[in-house]
């Protein structure tokens, strides 16, 4: 866990406030325009969102190595397969 | 005395049997083709349009309620001639009546996401096996992939569900809570450290901690069908029972088989399996038919 502290993200979205499924298709294509191995920082909102979209991150196989709850939303770090 | 021209050409009652249902209007019948779990090739939905569009003389199909469909309007005439053209794409009529009804099921666990068990697979291979078996009454059946329950086979004579049972192991978690997150339940919650405590009274069953896992800490022990006898809709709805759960994926015909048996042998002429499971007890049914699965 300590190693992955470290890990600054190779790219950032926030999707507070946005809706699923659509929440899910914006990570899936920022992740599209980044390279495998590469890390993007993913903002989620309790409730809906953070229930499905990691699920559907999974099933694209791409690997969440850090789950953060801060107050109300949910910050995923998720490498690129 | 046009209209006993008509049943003089054909025996009604076997024509039902059969499919075909008499209508309002004097010797037009509906057809209702066999669609089982409603999964159905683009090549016969066209060869059924082509035919539709020749013999019905009212110009429209239905879809049925139990996801078959139907062509409405045809002549007693034209029976004949709709079987033979149907047939040259394999598409077969179904029936109604007191018999084994063709199965339905959701849409299947080839692209769903939640589903657990192969509701498409097991709806053919049952309906093959089952279809047209004369019973007291109706018996219909239902698969559903996961405890969504589309098919809702809670208001079949005889349903399965798809399920899943989860085991989690200490070694892979890194605690994210996700798990908790996706539990629906409230079958999962995390302790201080991130990790699930499980609580296995409230859980249905349907893996969505496993999906959400992003270390595989969360893994499928077993699958199988959760089982629902005596369900059904209409004047008297009967919410159906449970009867057993995790029924291996193998052992669904002999469950069949011997649940059409047992109503054969115990429910009396109109008579719905609910109906006769609330007049001996659902205590005989469990005993004489659910016991010898539970070894399983």
């Amino acid at each position: 866990m300590a190693e992955e502290e470290k890990i600054s993200p190779d790219d950032k979205i926030d999707l507070r406030g946005v809706l699923c499924p659509i929440n899910f298709v914006k990570t899936k294509l920022k992740l599209e325009m980044m390279d495998s191995g590469q890390i993007l920082e993913v903002i989620l909102d309790d409730g809906e969102p953070i229930r499905s979209v990691p699920r559907s991150i999974k099933e694209e196989g791409h690997k969440i190595i850090k789950v953060e709850n801060v107050e109300n939303m949910y910050r995923l770090l998720i490498k690129k397969s | 005395m046009a209209e006993k021209s008509a049943t003089q050409r054909v025996d009604l009652n076997e024509l039902k049997s059969g499919g075909f249902i008499k209508q309002n209007q004097k010797d037009l019948f509906t057809v209702r083709l066999k669609v089982p779990g409603g999964r159905i090739t683009p090549e016969k939905m066209l060869k059924i349009a082509e035919v539709a569009k020749k013999y019905s003389r009212m110009g429209y199909c239905h879809l049925s309620f139990r996801q078959s469909v139907e062509i409405v309007g045809v002549h007693i005439d034209d029976f004949d001639a709709v079987i033979k053209e149907l047939a040259t794409v394999g598409q077969k009529v179904a029936s109604c009546g007191p018999r084994v009804r063709v199965p339905t099921a959701c849409g299947g666990c080839e692209y769903n996401p939640n589903g657990i068990m192969d509701t498409q697979s097991k709806a053919l291979e049952v309906d093959e096996k089952f279809f047209g078996i004369p019973c007291p009454h109706k018996f219909k059946m239902g698969f559903s992939g996961c405890p969504i329950d589309c098919t809702r086979t809670r208001e079949m004579d005889l349903g399965f569900q798809g399920v899943v049972y989860p085991v989690w192991s200490k070694d892979l978690c890194n605690g994210c809570t996700l798990c908790a997150k996706a539990c629906q339940e409230g079958a999962i919650i995390s302790d201080k450290e991130g990790r699930p405590v499980f609580d296995e009274s409230k859980c249905v069953y349907c893996g969505d901690c496993i999906r959400a896992c992003p270390t595989d800490a969360w893994k499928d022990k077993k699958k199988g069908w959760l089982v629902r006898t005596g369900g059904k809709h209409g004047r008297h709805p009967r919410e159906a029972d449970e009867v057993l759960n995790f029924l291996p994926d193998n052992k669904v015909n002999d469950f069949v088989d011997a649940t059409v048996k047992w109503y054969k042998e115990h429910g009396k002429p109109k008579e719905r399996i609910g109906s006769c499971i609330d007049r001996i007890g659902l205590e005989k049914f469990k005993k004489d038919v659910v016991g010898a699965f539970i070894k399983n």
